[in-house]
Parts: structure tokens; sequence; C-alpha cells
């Protein structure tokens, strides 16, 4: 039966060449690195794509080597890129691979081979969506929402083989996600140490397990969409092709809808926003109520605020619709369950901010980023109630408007947690400390460059400027300070990109030079914390599997010793 | 007053069997009891798998609901001559058939193995892999059917929507590959019963975790019966 929950190491593969144990390593920790290192490696080309897309906005002109099809393919790439390939797989399989078996205290996630087989297939698909760089017509141009017929119709950039890369990779990602989210659920449901309830788990295991569960039955939407996508483009079927004219020709196509791949796309991609912000969520609960010590402001509700988002996620996909041609009546419904979301996630917000009502807080770089997670979050939250509702959303619709509410809300929030999360952990994974100094200075270029990124957007977006356009040329309607600003946004987009520089070089510097860390340098109360090694072994936990006694929030309890008591530390 | 004190005994008998399996689902280690973790893993995929296949057939009903051609009628389309008489959706009827008598040999073979009876096991698991086989074979059959003999191809349908022959191949294909998989995955397991493989280890659970499949591959058949052929 359940064999590695008991104090018994002999069916742990323990690797013995160099390539078993970081290459082709089963165990969770070494595969949580790969999947983290590759998806920021892959992350990069994106944030290379954003840089020249400013370079364009900012300069109209200036750069003759960008053309208007370069433009949409970089619009494309980023965009896919920074979604999926980043942050889902940065969030689930790089710190749900890390954290889910030392948090809940296990030897290592139920499948450690079939969790191997994730990361590899989740490496094809990124080489796959890669390639689409130098194929013939270069990667598709069509959007990251890739809705058809444009997408794979004559005209659109990437037409010929770009779609069909990005469509095979995404497939490919799918069966990738679903391997490593089996592991994600089942470790969490059946693999936990003595005493770890779930209502024991920290906050981040509760945001990662929702979210994967919430993976698993969303991407499938995504691979059906994509399996159709590509029979209609390579077999010549009718899913989503109309007939068309085109240049006096009559397409082979007829009767598809393509408003049914729309409807495909935003079953997979609303709740894809919440599998990117469930684990956020958790994780910077965590950093608050560990660097604030105190525990965490209303455990339960955060935890049942987590499943209801879970749950409202999968019925909101078609306020991404609004101006698709739905029946009006939809958008009632759509824009009423939108709104309800508001209501647990205000729950999350009110609970971070009397977590750190009148807290202990420690401005530590990780708690830092955590603090500016809660200004990016409610900055973009509010932004969605104005797009959440139809009659408002229909003339933003399109516009530099969404760009900045949905870079605020999904794209910036996350990576901010990314970045504490970062800073947070990295003691534990490498048993090094980095810099404080370089911490800080990364910290305030980033957080306060988001805001004159994507704050002006706002503006530009509410004066009509539409999204995805290559040069606004002289346009009446758009005065003069438009292109003001839109320089003014690139210089900070280049100043924001210069500045992760800071993060790397502190990162990788620590990493060989950096003082050794303690076991628990921030004295969390928090079960991978407790790991009798730093970094933890192959096997986590030594000879026998820890106990749990309590929750992960006693910090700062009246009477004890310390001011943080250990999950692992039986009741006086 | 004593029929009211059984009403009250009623309900607080319910508020304590619910907050037992809110309970047992909190629990430490395990939230299904002494449950194989590959079983678990298995019903998790399903219910993904799930979701894939009502992608399909609601995106084919969405289809053929909005069709500019009219649809084929699938009992004329489906129907095989014999002895001069058309039989609507026989062949289709006989590979259901097929499907659903291979769920009987798989729950069987899913208790001989729990009584550790390797030879029954493996005799019916082969079984089962047999009529999953034939599944295909007929699935073939008819696709060679449809495709060389009434013309229907993924792009086109001489009888109407193109979109007929497109979801056609496309779900039936892909429950196929189901099927295929599943007898892949039976084989191997078969072939693990037979060496004994499981008698060492003493858990016969893979039995019943390539049962579990099999019977959703079957399933889902159903429902695509219902919806592709039947409506």
């Amino acid at each position: 039966m359940a064999t590695t929950i008991a104090d018994d190491l002999r069916p742990m593969h323990h690797p013995k060449t160099w390539a078993g144990k970081y290459v082709w390593s089963q165990d969770h920790k070494v595969i949580a690195i790969q999947y983290s290192l590759t998806a920021i490696a892959v992350g990069l080309v994106a944030l290379v794509l954003s840089v020249l897309m400013r370079l364009q906005l900012g300069f109209p002109g200036a750069y003759s080597g960008i053309t208007p099809e370069n433009y949409l393919q970089y619009v494309s790439m980023h965009g896919m890129i920074m979604v999926v390939y980043l942050l889902t797989a940065l969030l689930l399989g790089g710190f749900g691979n890390y954290l889910i078996p030392l948090m809940v205290g296990a030897r290592d996630m139920v499948f450690p081979f079939v969790n191997m087989l994730s990361y590899w297939i989740y490496l094809l698909s990124v080489v796959v969506l890669l390639s689409g760089f130098f194929v013939p017509g270069g990667p598709t141009g069509a959007g990251w929402t890739l809705y058809p017929p444009q997408a794979i119709s004559e005209g659109t950039p990437g037409h010929q083989w770009g779609i069909v890369t990005m469509l095979v990779s995404l497939a490919i990602f799918v069966v990738a996600f679903t391997m490593g989210g089996l592991n994600y659920v089942t470790t969490v449901l059946q693999a936990r140490t003595r005493g770890m309830t779930l209502m024991r788990m920290p906050l981040s295991v509760w945001g990662i397990f929702i979210a994967s569960i919430m993976g698993l039955l969303a991407f499938p939407a995504l691979f059906v969409a994509a399996v159709m996508m590509l029979l209609d483009h390579l077999a010549g079927t009718s899913f989503f092709m109309p007939a068309m004219q085109s240049m006096g020709q009559t397409s082979q196509t007829m009767g598809g809808s393509p408003i049914l791949f729309q409807h495909l796309f935003w079953f997979f991609g609303h709740p894809e926003v919440y599998i990117v912000a469930l684990p956020a969520f958790g994780i910077v609960s965590d950093l608050i109520s560990v660097h604030a010590r105190k525990n965490i402001f209303g455990y339960r509700m955060m935890v049942w605020a987590i499943v209801i988002i879970g749950g409202l996620s999968f019925v909101v996909w078609a306020h991404h619709m609004y101006v698709s041609g739905m029946n009006p009546y939809f958008g009632y419904f759509f824009a009423t369950s939108t709104l309800i979301i508001a209501i647990p996630t205000a729950i999350k917000v009110y609970n971070w901010l009397l977590t750190l009502w009148r807290g202990d807080i420690h401005l530590r770089v990780p708690m830092l980023f955590a603090l500016g997670f809660i200004f990016t979050f409610i900055h973009g939250g509010l932004s969605g109630l104005f797009l959440g509702n139809v009659s408002v959303d229909v003339p933003l619709s399109d516009t530099f408007f969404v760009v900045g509410h949905f870079h605020m809300v999904m794209g910036v929030s996350p990576i901010l947690v990314i970045f504490g999360a970062i800073y947070h952990w990295y003691p534990k994974i490498t048993g090094r400390m980095w810099n404080d100094a370089l911490g800080k200075i990364h910290f305030w270029i980033t957080f306060l460059g988001v805001y004159v990124i994507y704050l002006p957007m706002h503006y530009i977006g509410i004066l009509g400027v539409p999204r995805r356009y290559y040069a606004l040329g002289e346009t009446g309607f758009i005065p003069q300070s438009v292109h003001t600003a839109n320089e003014m946004i690139s210089i900070a987009a280049f100043v924001v990109f210069a500045g992760q520089a800071v993060f790397f070089y502190n990162m990788i510097h620590s990493y060989f030079w950096g003082p050794k860390a303690e076991p628990n340098p921030w004295g969390a109360a928090s079960l991978e914390w407790q790991t009798p090694e730093t970094p933890p072994g192959h096997g986590n936990w030594g000879a026998h599997l820890p106990i749990v006694y309590r929750w992960a929030y006693d910090y700062s309890v009246p009477g004890a010793a310390r001011d943080f008591i250990p999950q692992t530390e039986p009741p006086s | 007053m004593s029929q009211l004190m059984m009403k009250q005994e009623e309900h607080r008998q319910a508020r304590q069997d619910l907050s037992d399996v809110a309970a047992d689902w909190s629990n430490d280690q395990e939230v299904f009891r002494q449950t194989h973790w590959g079983k678990v893993m298995m019903w998790i995929f399903l219910l993904s798998d799930t979701f894939v296949f009502s992608c399909f057939l609601t995106a084919y009903m969405t289809m053929r609901a909005s069709a500019t051609l009219p649809w084929p009628d699938t009992a004329e389309v489906f129907a095989l001559t014999i002895g001069g008489h058309p039989i609507p959706l026989i062949l289709i009827a006989i590979m259901t058939f097929v499907l659903i008598s291979s769920s009987g040999t798989m729950a069987m073979a899913v208790n001989f193995g729990y009584r550790r009876d390797r030879r029954k096991t493996a005799a019916l698991m082969l079984a089962t892999a047999l009529f999953g086989a034939t599944f295909v074979g007929m699935q073939a059959f008819e696709w060679t059917k449809l495709i060389f003999e009434e013309g229907v191809r993924p792009w086109s349908n001489p009888m109407g929507a193109p979109q007929f022959g497109a979801s056609f191949f496309m779900i039936t294909g892909f429950h196929g590959l189901h099927v295929t998989c599943g007898v892949i995955l039976l084989l191997i397991v078969a072939s693990k019963v037979l060496r004994g493989h499981y008698d060492r280890t003493g858990d016969y659970s893979a039995v019943e975790i390539a049962g579990l499949y099999w019977h959703f591959v079957d399933l889902v058949w159903v429902f695509i019966f219902a919806f592709f052929y039947l409506w």
C-alpha cells in the first residue's frame, strides 16, 4: 500500500551517478529546480520580446528591424510564454514540486518517476515552442489568444508553421502538466505526515493544491481547442473555420464556428488566471505571516476563499467575450458571476491586511515583495471591476486599459510573489544567504517601475488607444500626450528590465559566495524549515518522518519561549 | 412526543454523520484511507480525462447545432446490408455489445485478482484485451467503409455538413486511441500477473487500476454512442 509514508527508506531510489542525481533525477527538489530554471530561461526570452515591443511603441519608426509582422509575433509569444510557460510552470512545477512534499512532511511526490517525466515533457514543449522562431514564416502573430480564423489564415504572420509549433507545444504542455498535477494532488491528499491534517497545511500548499485541481480540469479545454485547430490547419477540417472570401477566392472551409474556439479557449483561459493567482495567494499569505510574526488572520476563511475562487473561476469565462457577439443575456450571468468573485478575493485582501495589523513587521526583502503584491493586486483588482461590467467593458475592450489591468493583476502581482518566494526560500534551497542591499534595490526598481509602466496604460486605454497596434500614426483622437506617455513607459520598461540584472547577479553570486544560511533564518514555524539538513537531503527527513502537532502559524504566542513554535513541537 | 425525539435524534445523527465525513476528509496522512496511491491518481486522471471528452462532445454538439448544411442521418450512414436488408446501426450495436462485455470480463478479472487467482485473472484480462482489440478492429472496418464507400473525408462529406466527418473521425479516433492504449496496458498488466509479479509484491491493485481505466473508456463510449450515433 502507501509505502513511503512509513519510516521506510527502502522504496526510495538513491541515485548513484551524477546524472542520476542532477539530470535524470526523481527527487522532487531537483525536479523543482529544473522546472524553475527552465521557466525562468524561457521567461527571459519573453522579457526580451517585451523590450522589443516597447522599443517599437515608445519610438515608432526608430528601429527599422522591427516590422509589423515581427511586432505581432512578439506580442503573441510574449503573452503565451509568460502566462503558460513561465507563470504556470514556475508556480506549480517549480514551487509546487519543491514545497508540497516539504510542507506536508512527505519524502517525495507519490510518483517520482511520473514527476520526472513531467519535467522532461515540459522541456520538450518549451523546445517545440521556441522552435517557432526558426521555422519558415516565424512564430505565430495571432495574439496569445490565437483566435481563428485569423490565426490560421493567410495574412497573419506565422500562419504556415508558427501556429503549428505553438499548438503542438501547448498540447505537449498539457500532457506534462497533467503528469505533474496528478502528483501534486495525490501527494496532498494521500501522503501527509502524522498530524498534518488538511486544516493544518500552510496556505501555500492550499493554493498550489487547488490550482493543480483547476489545472487538471481547465487544461483539457485548451488541449481540445489545440487539437481541433491543428486539424483545421493541417487536415482541412472546418471546426472553427467559416466560409471565407479572400482575394476573390472562396475558402474550402464552411460552417465552422470561430466563437466555439473562444469558448474553449476561455474555459481554459479564465481558470488559468487563478491557476497562476491561487499559488501566489497562498505563498504571499505565508510570507506575510512569517515576516509580520503573526498568525494568519482568518485561516479557515482563507482556505475557503481559495476553494470558492477556484470553483467560481469556472463559471466566468465568457467575460472575455463581451464583444464577441454573444447572446446579451449571457452577459448578465457572466458579469454577475465575475463580480461575485470579488467577495472571496476581498476576504483574502482584508485578511492579509489584518494579519499585518499590529504585527511585528520585519521589512526584509521577501516581505517587501509581499507588501508590493498587495498594492499591485488591489490596483489590478479594482480595474477589473470596470472590465467585469458589460457596459463599461465594451468601450474599454481591446484598449491599453485591458493591458494595464491584466499586467497589474496577473502579470506583475504573481511575479512579485515569485520574487518574494525566491528570496524567502533561497536559504533553504541553496543553503546560502543573498545580499540584502541588492535585494532591496531590486525590489524598489521593480515595484516603482511597474507602476510607472502600467498606471499610464490605464489612461492611454481610457483615451481609446487600441492594443496590439504596431504604430498609432497620425490619428485624430489620440493626443500628443499619449506619444509622450508611451516614451516614458518604454524608458521605465528598459530600467525595470535592466534592474533584473541585479536579481540575477545577487542569486548567482550568492549561490557560490554568499554567507552560509542558518536552517531557519526567518524563524518560520512551517515544516519545510525544520528539515535535519539544509538544503534538505534526498528523502527530506532523515531516518524518521516529522510528526506535526499544530498549525503552521504559531507566531508570537503569549507565554512561549520563542516568538514562533514549530509545527513539530509537541504541546507542553 | 417520542416521535419528536426520534426526529431530533435523526437530525443529530445526520449532523454527526456530516461532521464525521468532514473529519475523515481533513484527517492527517490520507484523505482516502487505505487506498492505493495509484488508484487515487487514476481516479483524478479520469476526472481530468472526462473534461477532455466533455469538451470534444460539447464542441461536436455545438457544431452540429450550427452546421450550415444538413447533418446526415446516422441510422442510414451506419447501416449494414445483411441478407439484402439494410439494418441500421447494426455494426455499432455489435461494437457496443463487445465493449460492454469486455467491462464484464474486466470486473471478473479484478475479482479474481483480489482472490490471488493468478491464472483466472490473467485469462480474463487477456479476454478483455481481445474484446478491446476486436472493438478497434471493427472501428477500423467502419472507418474504411466510411472513407472508401461513402467518400467521407475530414474536410468534406458528400452527404452534407463537412463537420460530420471531421467530428466523427476526431471523436471516435480519440476514443479508439484510448481503447488501444487500454489494450496495451491490459497486456502489460496481464503478463505481469502471469509472471507472478503481483504475488511477490503481494499487491494486485494494478489490476483494479487498469480496470478503472477500462471501465472509463467503456463509459465514454456509451456517451459517444448516445450523442453521436443515436441523436
